[in-house]
């Protein structure tokens, strides 16, 4: 049986300021209720990518297809509904520091008018499932740790309840031990809610829970393969990518797309 | 060299164009929200408190001191001629007509319109207004109208204290320093002051404190480039809202002159 298909990105371009193409003609298929971690040197583009899919940045070109529908050529007052089915897990969490743990957890309840007793026992259930303790809910991100403050951001996200979930770089300044645990977090979110995850990341362990692996590189997708299988491929770019060799296609230059938004 | 002069000239006036573009389109949308989605209440209270209470000592101080110096240089130039009586009229009619209001305008620029910026900018770089459009918050609803309509409303009420207090300050200086006569002061206010011109005095106010919080959303909103980023946010919303404040003051009276 084929498997379905939860989003489809098709020939995706953007660039900044009439410079280079930073997305270049990007072609994905990310299958349903999987885990596809997609890697790439620092500065290539992943995280512009991941937000043409999000809709923080509009494309220049291409197509993102979320349930058969093109939404980056729906009309905006579409756009909301289609975008409710996906969450977005910020590099740094990007948690309001206005407001404390149990606040931005349930922001999305709050300021849709649900009121705060019913929207605590949501905000619980979803503490709950990123293993943290209630006497966090009256703390302020800035009295969190970094992975605290990603598993917030996650409760976070799945307050909306997302059949979709798109993390930039959930680990990135994580200790190894930390890192171990949000990966274990975001497999288990993924199996028991059957959830989609396109996941960015440099780190390697996160093979061990993915079902995909995609290599970007200078705005193409240069692998996608199997995350079982990725250490046995010979396709040049992501054999180089992950023995982290200085010798291959992936030239040493560092780009600097980053810089540009 | 005439093509890259003429080349430097069409780029800079199609900048030009872009932003001031961005900016009236800003505003377009921030009014639309304002009248098309309910209005954040507590938020628009926060702010309310933020930018008028929290500027409160400023305004009363530059208030009072510019109605003590303005008596003490009235003084200076009246008494050359003789009319040391209408010393109430001129303090009460400037501090109420012009310097009440342009002066409040300003401080709360420097107080509260950068702060806005800075705030906006801040979260704009940590990527906190990019959660909330993930969420599907609206940004303009959450953090942008409430500041605009917090300042409209909270800035003559400023005003009014920094009239106040600047009459308060001439009247100091006229009877204790000068030793001039109390009545003098106070009767050439009653005689030469109209209600139109505290009318006139909380309109600008109003205008002014629309203005500042425009510029500081505007700029916080469309924040890049990190932390110097935000600095040049802020400094740029000071100086851009301090120059529209002077220039619309101008337009301002022109136009409350011939109501």
């Amino acid at each position: 049986m084929a498997q379905k298909i939860a989003i489809k990105i098709v020939d995706l371009k953007k660039r900044f300021d009439e410079g280079k193409w930073i997305t270049d003609g990007v072609s994905l298929e990310i299958p349903e209720g999987e885990m596809t971690v997609i890697v790439g040197r620092s500065g290539e583009g992943k995280s512009v990518l991941l937000k043409q899919v999000i809709g923080l940045l509009e494309p220049d070109s291409g197509e993102v297809i979320v349930d058969g529908v093109d939404i980056t050529k729906l009309p905006a007052d579409q756009l909301d509904e289609h975008y409710k089915k996906m969450g977005y897990v910020f590099q740094f969490a990007a948690l309001l520091d206005s407001l404390n743990v149990s606040q931005n957890i349930g922001i999305t309840l709050l300021e849709n008018g649900v009121s705060p007793e019913d929207a605590l026992l949501v905000i619980k259930e979803k503490l709950k499932l990123v293993n943290l303790e209630e006497d966090t809910l009256p703390q302020f991100p800035s009295e969190l740790s970094g992975g605290m403050r990603k598993r917030v951001g996650l409760a976070r996200t799945l307050v909306t309840n997302p059949t979709i979930i798109l993390y930039d770089e959930p680990t990135t300044g994580l200790d190894p031990i930390t890192t171990h645990v949000i990966h274990e977090l975001m497999y288990d979110m993924q199996k028991k809610l059957k959830i989609t995850s396109v996941v960015i990341s440099h780190d390697l362990e996160l093979f061990k829970y993915a079902d995909k692996v995609a290599l970007l590189h200078l705005g193409k997708i240069r692998y996608f393969g199997d995350a079982k299988t990725v250490w046995e491929s010979d396709n040049p770019y992501i054999y180089q990518f992950i023995r982290g060799l200085t010798e291959g296609p992936i030239g040493q230059e560092i780009a600097h797309a980053k810089d540009k938004f | 060299m005439i093509t890259r002069f003429i080349d430097s000239i069409g780029s800079r006036t199609l900048n030009i164009s872009e932003k001031t573009g961005r900016f009236s389109l800003f505003l377009f949308h921030a009014i639309r929200v304002a009248f098309t989605t309910r209005l954040k209440v507590v938020k628009t209270f926060e702010a309310m408190n933020r930018i008028g209470v929290e500027s409160f000592t400023i305004v009363v101080l530059t208030g009072t001191f510019s109605g003590m110096v303005f008596a003490l240089q009235s003084y200076i130039g009246f008494q050359r001629v003789g009319g040391e009586q209408f010393i109430g009229a001129v303090v009460g009619l400037g501090m109420i007509r012009e310097l009440g209001p342009v002066l409040t305008g300003l401080m709360v620029t420097g107080r509260a319109g950068s702060a806005i910026a800075a705030e906006i900018g801040t979260m704009r770089i940590t990527e906190q207004v990019d959660a909330l459009t993930t969420l599907r918050i609206n940004v303009f609803q959450y953090l942008i109208v409430p500041r605009i309509i917090a300042s409209t409303l909270i800035v003559p009420c400023l005003a009014v204290f920094s009239m106040i207090f600047g009459v308060a300050g001439g009247y100091v200086i006229c009877v204790h320093v000068l030793e001039l006569s109390p009545e003098d002061y106070m009767s050439s206010i009653r005689a030469y002051g109209e209600v139109s011109d505290i009318r006139g005095g909380l309109m600008k106010a109003a205008v002014f404190g629309f203005i500042l919080s425009w510029v500081g959303t505007y700029k916080g909103y469309y924040t890049s480039g990190g932390a110097r980023g935000v600095g040049i946010a802020t400094t740029q919303a000071v100086v851009l809202a301090s120059i529209m404040i002077l220039i619309s003051n101008y337009f301002l009276t022109k136009v409350l002159e011939s109501l």
